[in-house]
């Protein structure tokens, strides 16, 4: 059972714990963690940020997408060793309750959410295509998203979130 | 159950005020300027926790903002059953109206009194109350520990919705905020001090029994604090997450299982033809007359797979035992159920066991929320003093939730000459669609059946008509003359099955809405045109008109062998929302859901944007559950048991959808939640034959379905 489930590069025997250095939401950050370990469960359970979800564990839901060196990645699917010297965003970096990040705030403005377990992650692969791409056609970003699932089947106002954040975006530059 | 005193049985209250007597049950006013209401009614994402901050809100006079939510619990909150069925404003809204009313009328009697004048003189803007001669106080200043130490009466009646201002907004969600930003929100993100993780080792297979397990090995990876076996249930608790998942990597290749095959040859629903059922007739209406005068009578066979709920997020649990006592954190939709059958399993006193809600990830009805929480609790008994939380993984959750039964639908009619259909009949299979936590026997939870004494699971059946399970929207709203509605319940289950959002109403109603079309294509007829003839509820009659008008619809329009429009109506459970929906499909090289449009009349509409959001979630979760979804299995396993395997809707395919509501302010509110279930698949096989020209019968519309119709 869920052999396909396997972490990537698991090794049982391993048990060295390290002290690693991490650049996370502009802040260095020192955790004691196996080199293997997820960047996922590094960021929920040592630095305690909970926004990246565990959805799949294997890259194939997009709940955990954080940003590393701008590039929209499923933090599940990545060990913290890899991240080492590169500089990592989750969604509490982008901005909070009181100074919400535009993309945050065209969510709340067009209700995008049900359950809102996918919300971060989408917001997150979202922020990387409008960082490196300002005015994305329709297409671009439903490809953008093509790896980011929604049960509920908020689709439709996530992209309209989405579509008004990247109009006001060009208005604030 | 109630506190009163009187030996006549006490008047039947509203909604679950009648079993939750208390005022205090339901709310308090607080000195700080707010109040709090208990729910007992859960968020799943449906938005209900907005709607009952608007309605308390409503009734209070206060601005919604100063409105606190307090989990639901069973160590306080009213007993409010399950959150499911599209009930929960009917049951909790409703009475948390009434509650709020009646605060309402205690507060000001206090003010009266406070402001030497009479009840008529006072008005309330915002909690502050105002005599007309001058004077205030504030709810606030009025309030006191025994405000609503008392019975509710109900004898305050709740405002006329002329009067409404909060109710019937658009007002945004309470709980998007902390979801758009990352704050902690859901149980998988709890933290507690000393908190442990757990990880569960299921058996490879149903029948599987766990011979032998080498837990020694595994209790000295690193990390391992314990390694708990009790029957065939084998779970790990470890410091941290990853070690605990290493070590459920480890167990599960190591521990020796004696298998046994146990499920059907094929995935294919048609098993259930050839199983024993106990055979209902749950409507008939004969008219020899008018059966005479059939003149084209046709028949065919409809069918879904085996489905998954397949929330984005695994089931999640916290659970800690001390002193004997259990203190669990669930995203379950039944507190109260839960927790009875906990004690069931643990063999302690329910009193002993304190539930907790805490939002899970999205919710279509019985997922693996409750399976958890046995695990969780039984990892942490191992462990007590330290809290364990368990997480599911993505194949734990594919392989051992409780799916939507498989299927079979035969239908058989005729119209006469006149175009009206005069014989209609309905005969189902499916098994039973609800073995949630709580029965009379047994208990509910699948860790429960692993034990060395087993607690084992009841009978599964179905809820009762007129909602029902299976037999969901089995009965048609149309009026025909003769009809027969037959339902055989399959109560033997291969695998366990319980609700998934709609019941049997996406079977029902796509093989109704498919034979609609069907029978209306034989007497030549517009398909809405036809279902008109055969309406009378003027509510049904104007969602139909609404969403043609809304897709400007063409009489007889046709498709051009790409593209096509459908429609499909019900009323769900034939006594909640009225839906209607009208998709337009493309064949090209996928088969694709490009537009929908939809009218819903839900009565009052408590929350506008809450229901509209809810019925194109409806709309879009159906587009893929009735194109893309099934669960398989060979003889020994399921085999769905990832994202690969079992794929859903994703953005690049998500269709435009435009919907109507029609608001009936003055209408009792009637559930929303799960009316376009059924309505959208009947309108994506109407589609495709509007397209195309073939029919599809068997769910998922696949394009590979498609192409084997196509060439046959």
């Amino acid at each position: 059972m869920g052999t396909r489930a396997e972490p990537p590069a698991a090794h049982p025997e391993r048990r060295d714990c390290m002290q690693l250095t991490l650049n996370v939401n502009g802040a260095k950050r020192v955790v004691e963690a196996e080199d293997e370990t997820p960047l996922l469960y590094v960021l929920r359970n040592d630095l305690k940020l909970k926004g990246a979800r565990f959805g799949c564990g294997l890259g194939q839901c997009g709940a955990c997408t954080v940003i590393v060196d701008g590039a929209a990645v499923q933090s599940c699917d990545v060990p913290v060793s890899a991240v080492l010297g590169k500089s990592v965003t989750t969604i509490e970096g982008i901005g909070d309750d009181k100074r919400l990040h535009p993309l945050q705030q065209a969510f709340i403005e067009h209700q995008a959410g049900q359950c809102g377990y996918c919300a971060s992650g989408i917001i997150m692969a979202a922020k990387a295509l409008l960082d490196a791409n300002p005015a994305p056609s329709e297409g671009e970003i439903r490809k953008a998203l093509a790896r980011n699932l929604c049960r509920c089947g908020t689709h439709q106002r996530i992209l309209r979130a989405i579509r008004s954040a990247r109009v006001a975006g060009e208005g604030a530059r | 159950m109630s506190e009163a005193t009187q030996t006549e049985a006490p008047r039947k209250l509203p909604g679950s005020l009648d079993a939750n007597r208390r005022l205090d049950r339901w709310l308090r006013i607080n000195i700080d300027g707010t109040v709090t209401i208990f729910p007992g009614k859960i968020e799943i994402g449906q938005g209900i926790l907005t709607a009952l901050v608007q309605m308390v809100a409503e009734e209070l006079d206060i601005a919604p903002e100063r409105v606190r939510l307090a989990p639901a619990s069973t160590a306080y909150s009213p007993n409010e059953g399950i959150t499911s069925g599209s009930r929960s404003i009917q049951e909790g809204g409703i009475a948390m109206r009434y509650a709020a009313a009646e605060a309402r009328e205690l507060l000001l009697e206090r003010a009266a009194a406070r402001l030497g004048v009479s009840l008529e003189q006072l008005n309330v803007a915002d909690g502050t109350v105002n005599a007309r001669s001058g004077g205030s106080v504030t709810y606030w200043e009025l309030t006191s520990d025994d405000l609503l130490r008392r019975e509710a009466t109900a004898d305050i009646p709740p405002k006329a919705a002329a009067q409404h201002a909060v109710v019937g907004t658009s007002f945004r969600r309470v709980d998007l905020p902390a979801k758009v930003t990352g704050i902690p929100t859901y149980v998988h993100d709890m933290e507690l001090p000393g908190m442990l993780h757990g990880r569960i080792v299921r058996p490879p297979s149903r029948r599987a029994r766990l011979k032998d397990v080498p837990a020694d090995e595994v209790k000295a990876m690193p990390g391992v604090v314990a390694v708990v076996r009790d029957g065939s249930f084998l779970g790990v608790v470890a410091e941290r997450e990853e070690q605990a998942l290493r070590a459920q990597r480890r167990l599960a290749r190591v521990s020796q299982w004696d298998e046994s095959p146990s499920l059907p040859e094929s995935s294919d629903p048609r098993y259930l033809l050839k199983m024993s059922s106990e055979d209902e007739v749950i409507s008939e209406k004969a008219d020899a007359g008018a059966a005479a005068c059939e003149t084209h009578r046709i028949e065919a066979e409809y069918s879904r797979g085996l489905m998954a709920h397949a929330a984005l997020g695994p089931s999640c649990a916290v659970a800690s035992c001390e002193d004997g006592g259990f203190s669990v954190w669930t995203h379950s939709q039944g507190i109260f159920p839960l927790r009875t059958d906990l004690a069931k399993v643990l063999g302690v006193d329910e009193a002993r066991i304190t539930v907790t809600h805490v939002e899970g990830s999205g919710c279509y009805g019985h997922n693996a929320a409750d399976d958890v929480a046995l695990d969780a609790v039984l990892l942490a008994r191992a462990v007590p003093g330290q809290p364990v939380r368990v997480q599911w993984m993505r194949e734990d959750e594919f392989g051992w939730e409780p799916y939507g039964s498989g299927m079979v639908v035969r239908m058989s009619g005729a119209v006469d000459d006149a175009g009206r259909i005069v014989n209609w009949s309905h005969e189902l299979w499916s098994h039973g669609h609800s073995t949630r936590p709580g029965p009379k026997n047994g208990a509910n939870l699948l860790a429960a059946w692993h034990l060395a004494q087993p607690v084992k699971a009841p009978t599964p059946g179905n809820p009762p008509l007129p909602g029902g399970g299976s037999h969901r929207n089995a009965i048609p709203l149309y009026d025909f003359p003769n009809q027969r509605i037959t339902n055989h319940l399959i109560r033997e289950a291969p695998l366990r099955t319980s609700s998934l959002r709609g019941l049997g109403a996406h079977a029902n109603v796509l093989a109704i809405e498919s034979f609609m079309d069907e029978l209306a294509h034989a007497a030549g007829a517009d398909p809405i045109e036809f279902r008109l003839r055969h309406l009378k509820d003027g509510r049904a009659r104007a969602v139909i008109e609404a969403v043609a008008q809304k897709a400007a619809w063409r009489t007889r329009e046709k498709g051009d062998g790409t593209r096509g429009r459908g429609v499909g109506f019900a009323r769900y459970k034939n006594l909640a929302c009225y839906v209607a929906v009208i998709v337009e499909i493309e064949a090209g090289h996928e088969l694709q859901v490009k537009r929908a449009w939809a009218a819903i009349d839900a009565g009052q509409a408590i929350n506008p944007d809450g229901i509209i959001n809810q019925t194109e979630g409806g709309i879009i979760q159906t587009v893929s559950w009735t194109l893309k979804e099934q669960v398989k299995f060979d003889r020994h396993r399921v085999q769905t048991l990832t994202w690969d395997d079992y794929p859903i809707l994703t953005f690049p395919e998500a269709p435009e959808i435009d919907v109507v509501l029609i608001n009936r302010p003055d209408d009792p509110p009637l559930g929303a939640g799960e009316g376009a279930q059924g309505p959208t698949a009947g309108a994506i096989g109407n589609a495709i034959y509007n397209a195309l020209g073939v029919r599809l019968r068997d769910m998922p519309f696949t394009r590979e379905r498609l192409i084997a119709a196509m060439a046959a």
